[in-house]
């Protein structure tokens, strides 16, 4: 409460806050010193903390495997496939919500936030069937469509946020000065509101990237991202723990880069305008 | 340049009507501006014309042309903002040669355009800079540049100064009506203030509750105000407005005098009253007084009187600059 | 606040992406619905059946479904209570000013952007591995028995996977609040003499009751259909120790190939999430002007 707090109190704090971060934060540290060691020593017991013989083998072999680099290219494709083509819907329609709203908008904006609240579940056995029937099974194709369409609410909510931020009145502007609607959102509405769209793609990446009920269940091979292929893992010998640990820190690590920079924008995609 | 007509214009937003059956001639070269409180509809009336709101009824002509199925982005008119709206993203040249460049203007003539328009507002030094760099006064000038570089049919302008400070404005206010009438342009200029409406309009249009009230030329309206609602909103400080017996011995239900035109005496005719307040500003002095059957009347006294609260003093309104209105509120005239 | 032509054009513009939506959410929800009015089982096709609402009956009086119904209820509800409370405390504690602030809110934060799959094989075979797991370690080093956390408290260890993953969230979400409480109210507080509890009670508690309320709703409809850790750590297992309403959907499908039974659950599904669904939208829909 007091700007003037003891120096007593800010460090008392400051223990307090390390410690529950360090706590919380333990398994990620965990798993990247474990990604480090061989993999005798990765189950030893007592688990070794610092002083172990520090090694990459486990990335190199990592890296080594083809099928690892093809589950990177399947989630790269799949997270950045869906999401672009979501852009590609969502552009138009969050402008057109956000700057030509009719009596309807509301309605079918929290309509479309709605479609974001069914369990997958319940619609896991048509779209399996329908996957099956069309071949869509183990491709990423299918993946990428399914994402788009799960994606897209959000990704409409975001941009009709930063839409709505923009003041009417520069798109007012350029349409006196004779520019029709589409030559608005190009040369008006994107460059201005390039950070919005930037920041919605970033938190939509990582939605896609972390999705783990239809890459679980809708691939096994060929179109499997790294969700799949770190669950393929789950065997309990604790031969490979840290090859695993390895390859699940490459897994991680760029998004968790991209994650703290879209702290902001997750609570505004996923709150849903709820909180401010 | 335009002439604009506005025949039986109607607003409505859903079941609430804004602007009621307003007719409207704009001639071509003149400076009309629409006046009236927040509210009145003045700055909707604006964006009808512009095209940014559809009309619910009536037409609006352009140079002979109904253009009220027309987008704004086809009427051929400039907009100055309130906000300015100006491209965040784009220099000052930019921003100025954007209407142009869209048209599809060949280079040397949009660049040759530009630099002439910003000569003439002072902005050559500024043209690479950004919105964000300028201060208030140089972004307005750069919206009215913006405006002026397409030589449109008519210029709108919506409260344009009410972002900025005093002094300024009574600069830009010359300078807007410098400007017009050097490029001898059709101007409809909304404002709140009546003393911009005074200065810089050939017409002036008051706007109450979506009705136009009086149109007529700015001393036209100082003079014979059509009804109350005009004769209390031209002028300032506002008229004064006598209804009971005081009016009834001047012979009408209500009678309006300005303050302007009250002799104030010490001794000698008219009614008495006692100095609430005097404000002395040197030039002027104000007093309020507390006459009886009344409100309160406001006097304006040239130069200083010496005159201090809980003073008696005599009021003579002018005769022949006293307004008569009937019970509805409107002028009596003879 | 448009014109007629912005207008239009708006609506033409909306329309492949409600087009779309519609699409996703009604085909294949009509085509649940249609199946679980089958007897149709995947390994046999083209025997399929009406069978009304059978599928139903059996489903929802089928032990497992009672099973993984309160196995549901109760992952939802522990992790809501532990990712709230925990969440306001870190919130609290995030919101002071103490030297390495971002480095220590980047690291409460980091769980969140971890892939489920992942989370899920770190905590179960480093951390609660009863042999080779740091728990273990713990245990052993205190004079404990280890616990052997999958087979003796399967939920428990779901449990505490799926509140590590959500705690970040929940904690954003509630900081962001606390930091939008003003100064002003603040300093108005220590005029009027409040001493620290009654602050945190009376103002800071009143004025995050609607974040939480949003956490807790947002939460909730995510928390039903949590799978992929369940998928990875126990597979539902021991037993049906962790079998919640999405995994028993799941297992219904593809494992035991009873597309009928499941998707009369997934119907069931539908509507629970509806239910949760309802008061979240209502609460969104007023703030949105």
């Amino acid at each position: 409460m007091a700007r003037r707090a003891s120096a007593a109190r800010t460090a008392a704090i400051t223990v307090v806050a390390w410690i529950a971060g360090f706590i919380i934060f333990f398994p990620i540290l965990w798993m990247v010193l474990t990604s480090f060691k061989t993999e005798l020593e990765a189950f030893s017991m007592p688990p070794k903390f610092l002083l172990f013989k520090w090694t990459m083998e486990n990335y190199a072999a990592v890296q080594e495997r083809s099928d690892y680099l093809a589950h990177v290219w399947n989630s790269i494709a799949i997270a950045f496939g869906s999401v672009l083509v979501s852009m590609l819907i969502a552009i138009p329609a969050a402008w057109a919500m956000a700057f030509a709203p009719t009596e309807r908008t509301r309605g079918t904006l929290l309509w479309m936030l709605s479609t974001k609240m069914m369990p997958p579940v319940g619609v896991l056995v048509p779209i399996y069937l329908i996957y099956r029937d069309f071949g869509l099974l183990d491709t990423r194709f299918g993946l990428i469509a399914l994402l788009c369409l799960a994606d897209l609410p959000i990704v409409i909510w975001m941009l009709y946020t930063y839409f709505k931020e923009i003041p009417i009145g520069i798109l007012e502007a350029s349409r006196m000065d004779g520019l029709g609607p589409l030559r608005e959102v190009v040369f008006v509405l994107a460059p201005i509101a390039l950070p919005g769209i930037a920041s919605t793609i970033l938190l939509n990446v990582i939605l896609a990237w972390n999705e783990a009920f239809w890459t679980l269940n809708l691939t096994t091979s060929k179109a499997a991202p790294l969700t799949a292929f770190i669950a393929s893992y789950s065997s309990p010998e604790g031969l490979f723990w840290a090859k695993l640990s390895a390859a699940s820190t490459l897994a991680i690590a760029p998004i968790l880069v991209l994650g703290w920079l879209s702290q902001r924008q997750l609570v505004r995609g996923l709150t849903f305008g709820a909180v401010k | 340049m335009g002439s604009i007509r506005l025949e039986g214009v109607r607003k409505a937003f859903g079941s609430t009507t804004v602007i009621h059956d307003v007719d409207l001639d704009i001639e071509d070269g003149t400076f009309v501006v629409f006046v009236g409180p927040s509210g009145c509809g003045k700055s909707t009336l604006l964006r009808l014309i512009a095209g940014l709101e559809d009309v619910s009824g009536g037409r609006i002509i352009i140079d002979g042309r109904d253009v009220a199925k027309l987008p704004a982005a086809k009427r051929g008119l400039s907009m100055v903002f309130q906000s300015y709206a100006l491209y965040p993203h784009m220099t000052v040249r930019n921003n100025i040669g954007f209407g142009l460049k869209m048209a599809g203007r060949p280079r040397d003539e949009v660049k040759r355009k530009v630099d002439a328009v910003s000569t003439v507002l002072n902005l050559s030094t500024y043209l690479d800079r950004k919105p964000g760099e300028l201060s208030g006064g140089q972004r307005q000038r750069v919206a009215i540049g913006r405006a002026i570089v397409r030589e449109p049919k008519a210029f709108l302008f919506d409260e344009p100064l009410s972002n900025l400070d005093a002094a300024l404005r009574v600069q830009m206010r010359l300078e807007i009506a410098r400007l017009q009438k050097s490029l001898d342009a059709t101007t409809v200029y909304v404002t709140h203030d009546q003393v911009e409406a005074m200065t810089l309009a050939d017409k002036i249009v008051v706007l109450n509750a979506g009705r136009v009230e009086q149109v007529g030329a700015p001393l036209e309206l100082y003079a014979s105000p059509a009804n109350l609602f005009v004769a209390g909103f031209i002028g300032s400080p506002r008229m004064n407005f006598v209804s009971g017996d005081l009016a009834a011995q001047l012979g009408a239900p209500t009678i309006g005098i300005r303050p302007e035109h009250i002799v104030v005496s010490r001794e000698g005719g008219g009614w008495h009253g006692t100095v609430a307040a005097a404000e002395h500003l040197g030039s002027d002095t104000f007093l309020y007084i507390d006459v009886p059957q009344t409100a309160g009347i406001t006097a304006r006294a040239v130069g200083e009187l010496g005159l201090k609260p809980g003073d008696h003093v005599r009021l003579a309104p002018d005769p022949g600059r006293t307004h008569r209105f009937d019970a509805q509120g409107c002028a009596l005239r003879g | 606040m448009a014109t007629q032509h912005t207008r239009t054009l708006g609506r033409i513009l909306v329309a492949p992406s409600v087009a779309l939506l519609f699409l996703w959410m009604i085909v294949p929800l009509a085509m649940t619905i249609y199946f679980s009015t089958l007897r149709y089982q995947l390994l046999n096709p083209g025997t399929e059946r009406f069978v009304g609402a059978e599928n139903y009956i059996y489903f929802l009086s089928d032990p497992a479904f009672i099973t993984s119904l309160s196995n549901t209820l109760r992952l939802v509800g522990s992790v809501l209570t532990i990712t709230v409370v925990i969440g306001v405390l870190l919130a609290l504690l995030l919101d002071q000013f103490f030297i390495g602030r971002s480095l220590v809110r980047l690291m409460v934060i980091a769980p969140f952007f971890v892939m489920p799959t992942v989370s899920a094989l770190v905590w179960k075979n480093l951390l609660m591995h009863p042999v080779s797991g740091v728990f273990a370690w713990v245990a052993t080093s205190l004079g404990f028995r280890p616990i052997d956390w999958f087979a003796q408290l399967p939920m428990l260890s779901v449990i505490l996977i799926v509140s590590w993953q959500w705690l970040p969230f929940a904690t954003l979400i509630l900081l962001t609040a606390l930091q939008s409480l003003d100064n002003d109210q603040k300093e108005a507080a220590e005029m009027d003499g409040t001493g620290p509890f009654a602050f945190f009670f009376y103002i800071v508690l009143s004025h995050l009751a609607r974040p939480i309320t949003v956490v807790v709703l947002i939460q909730t409809i995510f928390l039903l259909a949590v799978f992929a850790e369940i998928f990875v750590t126990t597979g539902g297992g021991p037993g049906l120790a962790t079998t919640n309403l999405a995994f028993l959907i799941y297992s219904q499908a593809l494992l035991q190939y009873d597309v009928g039974g499941a998707s009369a659950g997934g119907i069931v599904a539908v509507v629970l999430a509806n239910i949760v669904a309802i008061f979240l939208v209502r609460l969104i829909g007023k703030n949105l002007e």
